[in-house]
């Protein structure tokens, strides 16, 4: 549905992207990772023909978005990254706007308005002017204008940045019910590796104008050997002995204090073997839990530096 | 996937709305709503809108009042002389911001949200264009209102004329401003750059002097100023003895320097676009 092949868009003298190639399936949230500075804005503009690409190709719904920019604009909706809503205006009036650039009339669109006040909760604030607005309602009628018409794709930039704790949870809610309703293609671009996790059915890992990775969340992170297990021992004196028996189970074991750390490939089924076996060889067991790898971690290995580090630098 | 629907053919997406033109005039009329509801919501800008022009008719008309006494002045009553010249400086000085709004909306990002629907450009640029028509409109109505007991004396065509002067000159400064405003981007080259074209275009203009009592240099130079037309004709159609053809072809020529500002203007666009 979205396909792109090494685009590279050049500032001056500075490259935000270079070469930076995807694919997104029908029907599927993408989402699109990476530090502030990556090229992840930078690729939503030239695919909602926004810029231009200094060279590469970009199709969306199968159309050149060089070649057909005005065919483009019609099926795709765009959330971008900054809340977007004419503060002057009512909630009613943006959202009867942007219907009527799409062509829509009438008894349609009040119909639609109507439907996207209600659904994103903002019938009762429908008559005041979007300044009125907290950031959380702004964002949500900037939504609901990226989908008046019915788009087949939509791209949500940063659909959260900004947005207080709260209000990014009732968002992600919002968007995972989004997902499932309606069946549009979702390319979502986000610095906030939870939310990629939390929303994204595939990742694709951006860095420095590029794609570093790509997959599913899951598919990533089982890339990295499997999960983490801790296991707080009772007595420290029986660690020698715990390392030994869980070596031969799992990898990378580790210990410090009363806990002893180690990858298995999947950690649910690696448990009850790895509990069983300290229990038939009498080490009192404390506490025992599983940790996920993060993207975090996947982030690391892909682009050779943390996130936290390269957003550092971004800032 | 992407090879077999990047080779769909682009006539299998839906085209929403009717004809191109049809769009064109929708979008500029929704838009064009949208800036008067949003200034109507702010009577103190209202308030001021509406002042701005009494203004400058009352203190121009005293500071410039003994001028007609000039050798070569040529007319006789001062401010029916005053009232074309003021009409269209009060043009200049309103249609010169209309960048800003622009600026803002860029600023705002409603401009690139915008930019990735099916919106005409052109509409943004009519819209403006007929959003600042309207305000001037009324300020030049206030102006001939107030002229009235200060003794000034109109005919209904050269009010009509005077008005479509008006517009046909806010069309051109609106659509510089815009233009300015997409390649600039800035507020305050913007502000820089209307005052350096409108503060020259009104003195070599005979908006507040007779051309009678300008130098010969400044008379030359008016002759191809877009200002001066404008207070030609206006100043023309409102005389007791108007010269129609002088009237027409000074019109005329506005129109088509108002049409090519607004097609370039829409071009613009384009120059934005590839900075982002």
């Amino acid at each position: 549905m979205i396909n792109a092949a090494g685009l590279v868009k050049e500032y001056g003298k500075v490259r935000a992207l270079d070469g930076l190639s995807l694919d997104v399936e029908p029907g599927t949230v993408f989402g699109l990772l990476g530090p502030n500075g990556a090229g992840k804005s930078t690729t939503v503009k030239i695919l909602t023909t926004l810029s231009r690409a200094t060279s590469g190709t970009a199709h969306v719904a199968g159309l050149d978005v060089t070649k057909f920019p005005d065919k483009v604009r019609r099926v795709i909706g765009c959330v971008p990254q900054q809340t977007s809503v004419d503060p002057a205006a009512t909630g009613r009036e943006n959202l009867n706007l942007q219907g009527a650039l799409y062509g829509l009339r009438r008894a349609a669109l009040k119909t639609r308005t109507d439907q996207l006040l209600t659904r994103f909760g903002l019938t009762d604030a429908a008559n005041r002017p979007s300044r009125t607005y907290s950031g959380g309602m702004q964002r949500k009628l900037d939504v609901a204008m990226g989908l008046i018409h019915h788009p087949r794709v939509l791209f949500l930039d940063e659909p959260t940045t900004g947005l207080d704790p709260e209000a990014r949870a009732e968002m992600w809610t919002e968007l995972t019910h989004l997902a499932a309703e309606e069946r549009m293609t979702i390319l979502l671009t986000t610095h906030y590796l939870e939310e990629a996790d939390k929303l994204a059915s595939r990742l694709a890992i951006v860095d420095r104008g590029k794609v570093v990775a790509t997959g599913t969340p899951d598919d990533l992170k089982n890339e990295l050997h499997g999960d983490a297990i801790t296991i707080d021992l009772a007595d420290t004196a029986t660690i020698p002995q715990a390392r030994a028996l869980l070596a031969r189970i799992a990898t990378e074991v580790t210990s410090s204090g009363r806990s002893l750390r180690a990858r298995v490939s999947d950690g649910a089924t690696a448990i009850p073997a790895v509990l069983a076996a300290l229990d038939s060889a009498g080490i009192p067991v404390a506490s025992v839990s599983v940790a996920r790898p993060s993207l975090d971690d996947v982030y690391l290995r892909y682009a050779g530096r943390s996130f936290a580090d390269a957003e550092g630098v971004a800032a | 996937m992407s090879g077999a629907i990047s080779t769909m053919s682009p006539e299998t997406v839906p085209v929403a709305g009717g004809s191109a033109r049809w769009a064109l005039a929708t979008h500029s009329r929704y838009l064009t709503m949208q800036s008067v509801r949003a200034l109507l919501r702010q009577p103190f800008f209202v308030a001021i809108s509406l002042v701005q022009p009494m203004i400058w008719l009352l203190l121009f008309g005293e500071l410039f009042k003994r001028v007609a006494e000039l050798p070569g002045f040529g007319a006789s009553s001062y401010i029916d002389f005053l009232i074309p010249g003021i009409i269209v400086m009060n043009v200049l000085f309103g249609a010169s911001w209309s960048g800003m709004t622009f600026i803002e909306m860029i600023g705002q990002g409603t401009m690139d949200r915008m930019l990735t629907t099916p919106l005409k450009r052109g509409a943004l640029i009519i819209a403006s264009l007929a959003y600042n028509s309207i305000t001037i409109v009324v300020q030049t109505a206030i102006i001939f209102l107030v002229g009235w007991p200060l003794g000034a004396t109109y005919t209904a065509p050269g009010i009509l004329v005077s008005l479509a002067a008006t517009i046909l000159l806010t069309g051109a400064f609106c659509s510089i401003s815009n233009a300015y405003a997409l390649v600039l981007r800035s507020r305050e080259a913007l502000i820089g750059l209307s005052i350096m074209l409108a503060l020259p275009l009104s003195f070599l203009s005979s908006a507040l002097m007779s051309q009678g009592a300008a130098p010969d240099w400044i008379r030359s130079v008016s002759r191809f100023n877009p200002v001066d037309w404008a207070v030609v004709a206006s100043r023309e159609a409102l005389s007791g003895s108007p010269d129609w053809g002088a009237v027409w072809a000074h019109l005329g020529y506005l129109a088509v320097i108002a049409l090519l500002l607004g097609y370039l203007a829409t071009r613009a666009f384009g120059s934005y676009q590839r900075s982002i």
